[in-house]
């Protein structure tokens, strides 16, 4: 039949069709199983790696501060449980009920909890949102009991670090902060780390990276929206290391105790020999605790307001026209340059005459101090000797001598804001106002007028030079992780030790019968040497400057304009051990009233606890963290 | 002399019990409970919220199938064109009455009791209308270029109106579904090169009138890292879920990609990544394996048929089957671009499993009633 032969037809025909179609799905499904081989086998460890990219999570964990200590081992810089209560806001239903009792416990003000619900609509619904940090002990036991009630809150403990001496010795240690933009560093994730601080300034900012640690990690497994699912690993890290300071606390809290009589004074107690910091003291201070928890805007404003400048280390950061304790820089500068030699002698009349010019002296009034040597132009500080000895000079020997003996430049103390201070010189004056130097500028400079400038820490510096015939380099730091820091064999002094002695018998006379003899230590064996200042800071034109020195003890100057008063002495006289240094702040006194007693009380106590015998982490025996 | 002839017996309900093809039956099994695995571990270790309703319609779909199968041949040649046009007419109906869903599209009649998803029941419908079509037809009728007219024509009328629903993926497996049809029916080979060349012609013009997402869709294939946390992100994130599998899987319920959500649509169309993940590609070659016996014993059922119906028939069905299972694999490979196909009786969705259960109800259907013949010029009940 037709039909029969044309279902055949197409029978065949669609058989054959069918065959073509099938040959090609099994084409595809070929093409379907090598896609799979190519990924699964071929390029399967590629996508492990990025599913585990996926999945896990680092996390870095922050490592616990390292502590700071004095030489005893007394800490200074401590880290103290933060308590914190947070917010998840998944696990609360009604948000505004949980922060409403929350609020009858520790008082949210109407900004903390819209910074609260704009933290909330910032972040996931399981992500916790700070509610406050810093909670007392009352107030975390108050939020516990009432747990049941806050549904949500939790409490976590992190680390604050706190200052056991608070504004004792804020300068010195310093404090720590938030990373700011600026800091923030690529290589080094922790510092991104939410709450993370770093130090800012003192020893918490020069030892910073001793201190830090090394941050641990953990792994988490996530989700693709970000949320915890557990933890998958975990490498604690290492906490930050021990620093060790020269410093000896009692000596420090002392001298700040002490300082804190004046108005504004800073003082520098240190190790004539090695340039070991015992005190490191300005005053007024404040308290670092403040800082590292967050300081209130207004409180900042004061403190920069204030004219004491407590937030400035006065000790390193102040430069001070050094008065006549820049004469012991002068007197070395004319025995090295040859300009006098040791039996070098003036005869003061009162009044030094250069050209058109009179420049007098403090013993005017009395008719002068008669003929000097060497040693007593020193002891009785008397200006008309020194103006000699600066205009023979020169201001260029002067400041060769002075560099020489750490004034002029930074002191290379291991904490910042040390302030250079100014020798001036030909050189320097060429370079800063491109003009000659005068002759008579010499003679101001030479009693330590005039354009120089130095720290406290300078002349403390300076005398420890002087005391050891070395080149001391003044330091904080003893110890990092049990291991000195700092070099105690410092290379000796480039001057003739004859030269050195003369300046020396000058500093003992000064405290034996001249000027500083008030304020001499009594007690057996523990004699100090010394040398007072008493240094302008009114901007006088030169006539008056010179007659205001004649009576510069006025009262009814406004304290900006009043003297500083200035001592540095070392003991013992015969062993030089200590070397201190005082200056107070437009104290309006001689030297020797109001600096005097303070380094004696200080170079007396030093003496009596003999903080260089203490060396307490050598047998303290146990690994030092 | 065309006549119905009666030289065979016709097969009684006890017969054709002894018929069902068991070994297929267990196929369409295992293929339904790797699904509900697989939902399973979706839902990180529950049957909810999909591998239990899953499995429910899993069960029902079963006896649909069954019950299909057992229906006469000749009632499903009767019904061919009636249900052809009511699904058009109900495709129709959800560009005026359809629902939004997904993406915007619509896809969806709710018919209060249930939401059908016309364009799925019309992958079956087209296969029975066009097996119906080609029936009565010879070659040498076939051959001829206005006789394919009609089936061209109903073949574009759905699709375009999916196109516009828009349903990219649904339209494709039209085209390509009509195409095979027509192809095994006899049409011209030639025929197809110049439709190729003419559609090649007209990429650009599609290009243009393609909506931004496919547009998207399309970029994103070529290049996943164009767009790598919008729309390259699925392609990117399933490619990882199959690469990190490997040989032999994470281990079932271990699927990290999956577990954690980072595969998106993963009870859906992007199954078949999380299958992969878990089980490797020992388990992913499996898989596709069986859906290939399937679709061969799809094939095999349409050749031993005696009716020009039940061959065409068995045969588009099981083209059909391989299309869903090749479109949705390949896309979520990174082979062809996301077109929104779902894996057949694995991806959790009602309409599309019952569908393909109707359809395999007729494939049985096919098989059992194999040596009865339907008159071509005079079908039963006319």
């Amino acid at each position: 039949m037709a039909t029969e032969r044309g279902d055949n037809e197409r029978y065949r025909q669609l058989a054959r069709r069918t065959l073509m179609v099938g040959g090609l799905q099994a084409g595809m499904i070929s093409l379907l199983v090598g896609r799979m081989y190519y990924l699964q086998v071929v390029e399967s460890p590629k996508y492990k790696m990025l599913a585990d990219d996926n999945r896990i999570s680092m996390r870095l964990i922050a490592p616990s501060r390292g502590l700071i200590v004095d030489r005893a081992g007394i800490v200074v810089a401590n880290n103290d449980q933060n308590f914190r209560a947070l917010i998840v806001s998944e696990q609360t239903r009604d948000v505004d009920r949980t922060l409403g009792v929350l609020s009858g416990i520790i008082q949210l003000s109407p900004s903390e909890i819209e910074r609260i619900r704009h933290d909330m609509t910032r972040r996931r619904r399981f992500v916790p949102v700070t509610i406050r940090e810093n909670l007392t002990w009352e107030q975390v036991s108050m939020i516990e009991v009432n747990a049941p009630d806050l549904p949500g809150v939790i409490i976590d403990v992190g680390e604050v670090r706190s200052y056991p001496f608070a504004d004792q010795a804020s300068h010195l240690v310093g404090y720590v902060g938030a990373v700011s933009e600026k800091e923030l560093d690529d290589d080094n994730p922790v510092l991104a780390l939410p709450g993370f601080k770093i130090g800012k300034s003192g020893v918490e900012k020069t030892r910073d990276e001793d201190l830090r640690g090394t941050a641990g990690t953990s792994e988490m497994e996530v989700n693709a929206y970000g949320r915890t699912i557990r933890e998958l690993s975990r490498e604690p890290g290492e906490r930050g290391r021990r620093v060790t300071l020269t410093v000896d606390s009692e000596l420090q809290l002392a001298a700040h105790k002490r300082l804190l009589q004046e108005r504004s004074a800073a003082a520098v107690i240190m190790d004539a020999q090695t340039g070991a910091i015992y005190a490191l003291a300005s005053a007024p201070g404040y308290d670092p605790n403040v800082f590292s928890k967050g300081i209130p805007s207004d409180l900042w404003k004061q403190l920069l307001d204030d004219e004491t400048t407590p937030l400035i280390n006065k000790a390193i950061g102040g430069a001070y026209p050094p008065g006549s304790t820049f004469k012991l820089a002068v007197a070395l500068a004319g025995l090295e340059s040859g300009a006098i030699g040791l039996d070098h002698s003036v005869t003061c009349g009162g009044t030094f005459q250069l050209g058109d010019h009179t420049f007098y002296c403090d013993a005017y009034r009395n008719g002068g101090h008669g003929t000097l040597n060497l040693t007593e132009g020193i002891a009785k500080s008397c200006d008309v000797y020194f103006y000699d000895v600066g205009n023979r000079t020169g201001i260029d020997h002067i400041a060769k001598v002075a560099n020489a003996l750490g004034l002029g430049l930074k002191t290379g103390l291991d904490i910042p804001g040390e302030h250079t201070g100014i020798v001036p010189s030909t050189a320097w004056k060429k370079r800063r106002y491109n003009q000659p130097w005068y002759a008579g500028e010499t003679i101001s400079c030479a009693i330590g007028q005039g354009q120089v400038a130095a720290t406290p820490l300078q002349i403390a510096t300076m005398v420890a030079r002087f005391a050891s015939g070395r080149a001391v380099v003044p330091h904080v730091t003893k110890e990092v992780f049990g291991e000195e820091t700092a070099s105690t064999d410092w290379p000796k002094l480039d001057f003739k030790p004859e030269h050195i002695e003369a300046v020396l018998a000058g500093m003992r006379a000064a405290t034996d019968h001249g000027t500083g003899s008030s304020v001499q230590i009594k007690e057996p064996g523990m004699q100090m040497a010394g040398k007072t200042g008493t240094a302008q800071v009114h901007e006088y034109t030169l006539a008056e400057h010179d007659k205001s020195r004649i009576a510069h003890v006025e009262g009814d100057l406004p304290w900006k304009l009043k003297n500083h008063a200035w001592f540095v002495g070392y003991a013992p006289e015969d062993n030089p051990r200590y070397v201190c240094a005082v200056l107070v702040e437009h104290a309006g006194q001689f030297g020797s009233q109001a600096a005097g007693p303070v380094a004696h009380d200080l170079l007396l106590l030093a003496q009596q606890r003999d903080p260089a015998r203490i060396n307490v982490s050598a047998d303290l025996g146990q690994r030092p963290i | 002399m065309a006549q119905i002839s009666f030289s065979e017996p016709e097969p009684r309900l006890g017969g054709k019990l002894k018929m069902l093809p068991w070994f297929f039956i267990l196929m369409v099994l295992v293929a339904g409970l790797a699904g509900g695995g697989a939902l399973y571990s979706a839902a990180n270790g529950s049957f909810m919220p999909w591998a239990k309703p899953h499995l429910i319609r899993f069960g029902i779909s079963i006896a649909v199938m069954l019950a299909f199968g057992l229906v006469d041949i000749r009632v499903w040649y009767r019904l061919a064109y009636p249900t052809y046009l009511l699904m058009l007419a109900l495709l129709a109906g959800v560009e005026v009455a359809g629902k939004v869903g997904a993406f915007g599209a619509q896809r969806w009649i709710n018919l209060g009791f249930v939401q059908i998803q016309p364009s799925e029941l019309m992958k079956i419908a087209l296969v029975m209308a066009l097996a119906r079509y080609f029936h009565p037809r010879l070659p040498d009728e076939v051959r001829q270029l206005r006789t394919l007219v009609v089936p061209v024509l109903m073949i574009l009328a759905p699709t375009a109106f999916v196109l516009l629903q828009p349903n990219l993926g649904t339209s494709i497996m039209l085209m390509m579904a009509g195409a095979a049809m027509l192809f095994v029916a006899g049409t011209r080979i030639w025929l197809f090169v110049v439709v190729a060349v003419a559609g090649a012609a007209a990429a650009p013009v599609a290009w243009h009138s393609m909506h931004g997402y496919q547009k998207r869709r399309v970029m994103t294939f070529l290049d996943p890292s164009v767009d790598p946390l919008g729309a390259g992100y699925h392609i990117t994130q399933s490619r990882i879920a199959l690469g990190s599998g490997g040989l032999f899987g994470k281990g079932f319920l271990n699927g990290t990609q999956s577990h954690l959500n980072f595969l998106p649509e993963k009870q859906t169309d992007f199954i078949f990544p999380l299958i992969a993940e878990e089980w490797g590609l020992w388990g992913g070659a499996a898989l596709l394996g069986l859906f290939a016996l399937m679709s061969y014993y799809g094939v095999g059922v349409g050749l031993r048929s005696r009716s020009q119906f039940g061959r065409m028939l068995a045969i588009g069905l099981s083209v059909n089957l391989f299309l869903y299972v090749f479109i949705n694999t390949a896309m979520v490979m990174g082979l062809i671009p996301v077109v929104g196909v779902p894996l057949p009786l694995i991806s959790y969705g009602g309409t599309s499993m019952l569908a393909v259960m109707m359809g395999f109800g007729m494939l049985i259907s096919v098989l059992i009633h194999r040596d009865i013949k339907i008159s071509r010029r005079y079908p039963l009940g006319d």
